[in-house]
């Protein structure tokens, strides 16, 4: 077994995700499984090759630090799901209520 | 003339351009067609029949100023759900962005309307473009208007069907390990992905940034190869765009494949390939051989690698991008109540919000990106994703170009492969090699097994996308040919 019940709601809450008993009974077997399959990547013996992270060498990407018109605020606060004074409004991010 | 409906895309320009028919007439015999069948298809998730009106009014207006109109002007199109339009909704297949319609225009959006294509609306797809059968959409699954009883593919299910169902000459889709390549395979069509870098990603909502492409989705060669033109190009909005100038391709459709060296890749056949579709693919092969271009088998040992590395990049890459949906400054926000604290109305919200499949990988990638396991999980595929991409090098030494069956059966039955994930990934099982690689790769069809198409895949060397054009054309040249008629004039009536 690569991963344990405990360990796929340690993930959980690591992913945000408030998931119910149900669905960590279901995902544990189907994240077994899964595991199990790609972790044949580790059969390639591959320690002197270089990480490709990206197909396209990448180096910075720079631009001229100009003035460029942004999105109208009103706009940007048209689709979301709370705004309050020109601004989001989040639910409390500190533990004083 | 044949039907309008049944028109290529450039003849549809061309009688536009000559006045023979206006693009309002060409978009309402759109519409109605979509309105007739759609309902049983279910390709499009939104249709903006305001929007096209007015866009094909504009076109001819244009025309009628005797202003110069683009190769694909008047030509109605179906935009996967994928990418932002500007008012327009976009869902991405997702209950968490259901009803958001975004400030902007992706680029490539902003570019085919540009050259004068008339959107009709938003195709529906695998949510966040995650699946291989569109029946991840949030909303409801496409069909295969091959078969309605079986998958149109995925991610870019929707666009596929819309393009096979004769509701739009065009389609535009995205392809991170297959979406654009193996549902116009198994719908009869021709797809490509570009070249990493080739095409702006701006606007595209990313699921895996390093693979994520998007592409054409039409009936024939040239069709796609102008589609192509039109949304290629260096964006400054994509810091990962290259900046070259756009390839000419539609120039590759209608040469001669005389001395060009095709490989055919040993390793993406055997085991789990369906008999029939690797016959149609032998028979394609050897009609390229009949053509005069030279036939070399080639092996690429670590494409066999290529599945598991993906189903780690790919959710890794997943679960980072999809942390900017929380609830807090677009979309779907749950369990809100005053009392709980933002990350938990962000837990609750995403829990609300995503989807099995989008669950899934997010937890995958979550895994694999966690202390203890980077290294032997996603570090490890990523060095895997090198070996990948030297077999590609050395292919590329012997060869101009790669070919492979484009899926490895046909169409499957709905329903089929949803609860088994693994079985599902088996369909990128050609596909994704070159979005590994980032090289680019076309499906074009070679025929039918049992009634339904059989797609043939074209690689070719970064930067060398009209090479795959080249090929692609001069072969379906060859198949109608001998056939007497497209492939799609055997689509049965809706």
């Amino acid at each position: 077994m690569t991963i344990t019940r405990d360990e796929v709601a340690h993930l959980a809450r690591l992913a945000r995700l408030a998931l119910d008993e149900t669905e960590l009974d279901h995902l544990s077997g189907q994240l077994d499984v899964i595991l199990n399959s790609v972790a044949r990547v580790r059969e390639v013996a591959a320690a002197d090759i270089p990480p490709t992270s990206h197909a396209v060498p990448l180096t910075n990407v720079f631009r001229p630090d100009a003035l460029r018109p942004s999105l109208a605020r009103e706009e940007v606060l048209a689709m979301a799901p709370a705004a309050e004074e020109g601004r989001f409004r989040v639910p409390r991010i500190l533990d004083e209520v | 003339m044949r039907e309008l409906l049944r028109l290529p895309a450039t003849e549809i320009a061309a009688a536009v351009a000559k006045g023979d028919l206006s693009a309002v007439e060409v978009t309402r015999v759109h519409l109605d067609r979509i309105a007739g069948v759609d309902g049983e298809v279910a390709a499009f998730l939104h249709v903006d029949a305001a929007g096209a009106l007015a866009a094909a009014r504009s076109i001819d207006e244009q025309r009628t100023k005797g202003e110069p109109l683009g190769p694909l002007a008047g030509v109605p199109i179906a935009i996967k759900d994928v990418l932002t339009t500007r008012g327009v909704p976009t869902t991405c297949g997702s209950r968490i962005l259901d009803g958001w319609r975004p400030p902007y225009d992706a680029t490539v959006v902003r570019k085919v309307r540009a050259a004068g294509l008339i959107p009709l609306g938003k195709a529906n797809m695998d949510e966040f473009a995650m699946g291989s059968s569109t029946e991840n959409s949030a909303f409801r699954p496409t069909r295969n208007p091959w078969d309605l009883t079986r998958i149109p593919g995925g991610s870019s299910g929707g666009s596929a069907a819309a393009v096979a169902a004769f509701e739009a000459p065009l389609a535009l889709g995205t392809d991170t390990g297959g979406s654009i390549r193996q549902p116009a395979a198994v719908c009869g069509l021709v797809g490509a992905k570009p070249t990493y870098g080739g095409v702006s990603r701006y606007g595209l909502v990313a699921f895996s940034s390093s693979l994520d492409q998007a592409g054409p989705l039409t009936r024939t060669v040239l069709d796609a190869a102008l589609l192509h033109e039109a949304i290629a190009g260096h964006d400054p909005l994509d810091s990962t765009s290259i900046d070259t100038p756009v390839p000419s391709l539609a120039a590759e459709v209608g040469r001669d494949v005389a001395g060009m060296r095709v490989g055919v890749v040993r390793e993406l056949s055997g085991e789990g390939y369906q008999p029939e579709v690797e016959e149609r693919f032998r028979e394609a092969v050897a009609l390229l051989g009949d053509l005069d271009a030279e036939i070399v088998e080639v092996s690429c040992p670590h494409f066999a690698y290529a599945l598991p590395a993906y189903y780690l990049i790919a959710p890794s890459e997943a679960s980072s991008n999809l942390a900017r949906f929380d609830g807090m400054r677009y979309g779907l926000r749950a369990g809100d109540d005053g009392v709980a604290s933002a990350e938990e109305v962000m837990s609750r919200t995403r829990a609300a919000g995503f989807g099995a499949e989008v669950k899934r990988r997010i937890m995958i990638g979550t895994y694999a990106l966690s202390s203890g396991y980077y290294e032997a999980y996603y570090g490890q595929a990523q060095k895997v994703r090198t070996l990948i991409a030297r077999d590609f090098d050395a292919a590329y030494q012997q060869v101009d170009v790669l070919v492979s069956p484009t899926t490895p059966t046909t169409a499957f039955p709905l329903g089929e492969r949803v609860d088994d994930p693994m079985a599902m990934y088996l369909a990128d099982l050609c596909t994704i090699p070159a979005n590994l690689a980032g090289v680019p790769s076309m499906s074009l069809p070679c025929g039918l097994a049992d009634g339904l198409p059989v797609g043939f895949q074209i690689m070719a060397p970064a930067l060398a996308d009209d090479r795959m054009y080249r090929v692609a054309g001069a072969l379906e040249a060859e198949l109608d040919a001998r056939r007497g008629h497209p492939l799609l004039d055997e689509v049965p009536a809706l």
